[in-house]
């Protein structure tokens, strides 16, 4: 595809939206006095946070994630029993006093398992998103603000669409796996190559989405203003375009994360995750499944938490996507 | 249209072939040895022919074109000679698996049955639910339908498809006795009682995959269905004095199906892809399956011909989505 008839293509899907934007719009229209509340001066990012609290679905899913959250960050201080204490006498306990969740094959406690596999799964998924989201709009800026990078940087993004990512992915970590862990240590070595991996596999999405509104940023009479009195490309960017293009990129980083989540704890359900006394919430899935008979909670209860974790983060995804849409905002 | 499609084929042929070098180049920067199982009495000029034999002594660029020539030219001419009878591939080396010393080939046509009826079905149960549900909920947009649709939608592809199997083995496999939690592959269909069998045992995987799917394909249909419904055309036709049913399933549903078209086209080899976990949870011997423990054995032209074939299937169907978009609406104009 030339980038003419992807841009064509894009012009008439951003058509679309605008006049089903518009339509929705004459339906509801404002009061014709604008409230402005308390006459204090409003910040965008209060009205952001206003129209997110609307949305209850979203807001729920953030109380709920910041929940978990404080489960993995807070919870090792207050459950301060050892995950990787074997303690062979009290193994296969059901859910006790001494072991709210019951404990594992070597009678290690669940508890305080899933809470320092949640450290790593959320660990993993954030900075997996930050690389992705990084090397996203950078590519997706440089590409629609410099005219001769563009077609160059979109057939790279094209030929990362068209690559097999998870095949690829299970081949990296087997390759890596071990020069990685002797240089850096097991746990070290594999969470830089499982966070690059996932990083360096799904930035595409972001690069595309953010390409597309540069490009027609660059349409609009500030950026033409600024450039006439001369502003230099780098102050550009960092100034004019990257604010304006921020609502997507927080979108997409969002989304990001339960991708990122997700393809984390199916490589660890594969086996090819974190090693087995590194709990991640998905490798501690996949250790239960042999015993998934006899002990079904031993499964479920990190099932539950990667499924909690990943629908709270798309919720507020989806809200943040309603409370950045300045067409909806307001109504 | 036609020059169009022909310059994207044309342009398909780097990417591919790219592709194809850079999991060639992954797999040879590994460190993992095909020859590692081999027990350590074996003296190492043994250890030396072995890996001659293998093939493994010549220089990578020469090992590379010689695996593209065997996967393109003589893979073609045997499959020619296998449904002609002629002789064209005498003699010529096919692609060799270092597992099973058998060509590759025959492995993954042997695999590719049990894949393509699991995930096939799925793919199709999933569109099939998903259509119906995006229409409705897109119609009666924030109605307790809706507000249901959207919820299990999001809880559908936020559920890994490992944990959702994992769940229903333990419930209808193991709790309830319902179904087998293994997919059994030597079934063979014979008569009416064993083809129930086999319904028996493609329903949870298949529900698993078609509910993964199910849950995109619906937001997409619901998102597709909402743009259109507040179009102008549609309020013509209504005006004009159309019923309801035809304005919505005619008019609306046919407009609103382009891009949901496009995106079943794209899903298509993802579904592949994410196939592997739940051949994985309910142990299908499917090509997933052959990627995985050809990964762990080091058989490298086994997962180098695997995942090039991931990466056809993924180019083809991106191609079939574009192609489909412009037939499917005319005011997309390519040339």
């Amino acid at each position: 595809m030339t980038e003419i008839e992807r841009q064509q293509r894009m012009n008439t899907g951003e058509l679309i939206e605008e006049t089903a934007g518009a339509a929705a719009a004459t339906s509801a229209l404002p009061p014709d006095d604008p409230q402005i509340a308390g006459g204090e001066t409003r910040s965008q990012w209060r009205d952001v946070w206003r129209q997110f609290r609307s949305h209850r679905g979203a807001m729920v899913a953030l109380v709920l994630f910041v929940g978990v959250l404080l489960f993995v960050s807070v919870g090792p201080w207050i459950w301060t029993l050892d995950p990787t204490y074997v303690d062979i006498r009290a193994r296969n306990t059901g859910f006790t006093a001494a072991h709210p969740l019951g404990t594992d094959q070597l009678g290690r406690d669940m508890l305080a398992r899933l809470m320092a596999g949640g450290r790593v799964s959320i660990a993993v998924g954030l900075t997996a998103m930050l690389i992705a989201i990084f090397l996203g709009s950078t590519i997706g800026v440089l590409s629609g603000y410099f005219r001769r990078l563009d077609a160059p940087l979109m057939r790279v993004t094209e030929l990362f669409l068209a690559l097999p990512l998870l095949p690829l992915l299970l081949l990296m970590v087997t390759l890596f796996r071990e020069p990685l862990s002797q240089s850096f240590g097991p746990a070290m070595g594999i969470f830089i190559l499982i966070v690059s991996a996932i990083g360096a596999t799904s930035w595409m999405q972001s690069a595309r989405i953010v390409r597309g509104d540069v490009l027609g940023l660059k349409e609009r009479e500030f950026i033409l203003a600024a450039r006439s009195i001369g502003t230099p490309p780098r102050r550009m960017i960092l100034r004019h375009i990257l604010p304006n293009v921020l609502s997507p990129i927080m979108v997409a980083a969002t989304l990001g994360i339960a991708t990122a989540i997700i393809t984390e704890s199916a490589l660890s359900f594969l086996g090819l995750g974190f090693p087995p006394d590194f709990p991640t919430w998905g490798r501690l899935l996949y250790d239960a499944v042999d015993q998934m008979v006899l002990y079904p909670s031993r499964v479920i209860l990190p099932g539950i938490f990667i499924s909690l974790t990943v629908l709270c983060v798309n919720y507020i995804g989806d809200g943040l996507r309603d409370a950045m849409d300045p067409r909806i905002r307001g109504r | 249209m036609l020059n169009f499609t022909i310059r994207r084929l044309l342009l398909a042929i780097p990417t591919l072939l790219f592709i194809s070098l850079v999991i060639f180049l992954l797999l040879e920067a590994s460190p993992g040895d095909p020859l590692g199982d081999v027990p350590l009495t074996v003296p190492p000029e043994v250890k030396e022919k072995m890996r001659e034999a293998l093939g493994l002594g010549r220089p990578w660029y020469i090992r590379y074109v010689l695996w593209l020539k065997q996967f393109f030219w003589v893979e073609p001419l045997y499959w020619i000679d296998q449904m002609l009878g002629t002789y064209f591939s005498e003699g010529m080396q096919r692609v060799i698996s270092f597992q099973s010393r058998s060509p590759v080939f025959d492995v993954i046509v042997q695999r590719v049955p049990q894949t393509l009826t699991v995930v096939g079905m799925s793919y199709i149960v999933g569109v099939m639910i998903a259509i119906p549900i995006g229409i409705l909920s897109a119609y009666k947009q924030y109605s307790w339908f809706d507000q249901l649709g959207t919820f299990v939608s999001m809880v559908g592809f936020s559920m890994p498809t490992f944990f959702t199997g994992v769940v229903l083995i333990i419930i209808f496999g193991v709790k309830l006795q319902w179904f087998p939690s293994v997919y059994d592959t030597t079934h063979q269909v014979t008569d009416w009682s064993s083809f129930l069998v086999q319904v028996r045992q493609m329903i949870m995987p298949v529900t698993v995959l078609a509910l993964y799917n199910a849950a995109q394909i619906s937001r997409f249909m619901r998102a597709s269905m909402l743009d259109n419904l507040g179009q102008d055309y549609v309020r013509t036709a209504r005006a004009k004095g159309l019923g309801e049913r035809k304005v919505v399933l005619k008019h609306v549903l046919r407009n609103s199906l382009i891009p949901v078209v496009t995106v079943i086209a794209l899903g298509l080899p993802t579904v592949f892809g994410g196939a592997i976990i739940t051949e994985q949870v309910f142990k299908v011997n499917g090509l997933g399956q052959l990627l995985i423990s050809a990964i762990h054995a080091n058989d490298i032209p086994m997962v180098l011909t695997l995942t090039f074939i991931f990466a056809i299937l993924i180019v083809t169907f991106t191609l079939i989505a574009d192609v489909l978009y412009g037939v499917l609406d005319p005011r997309i104009r390519y040339d």
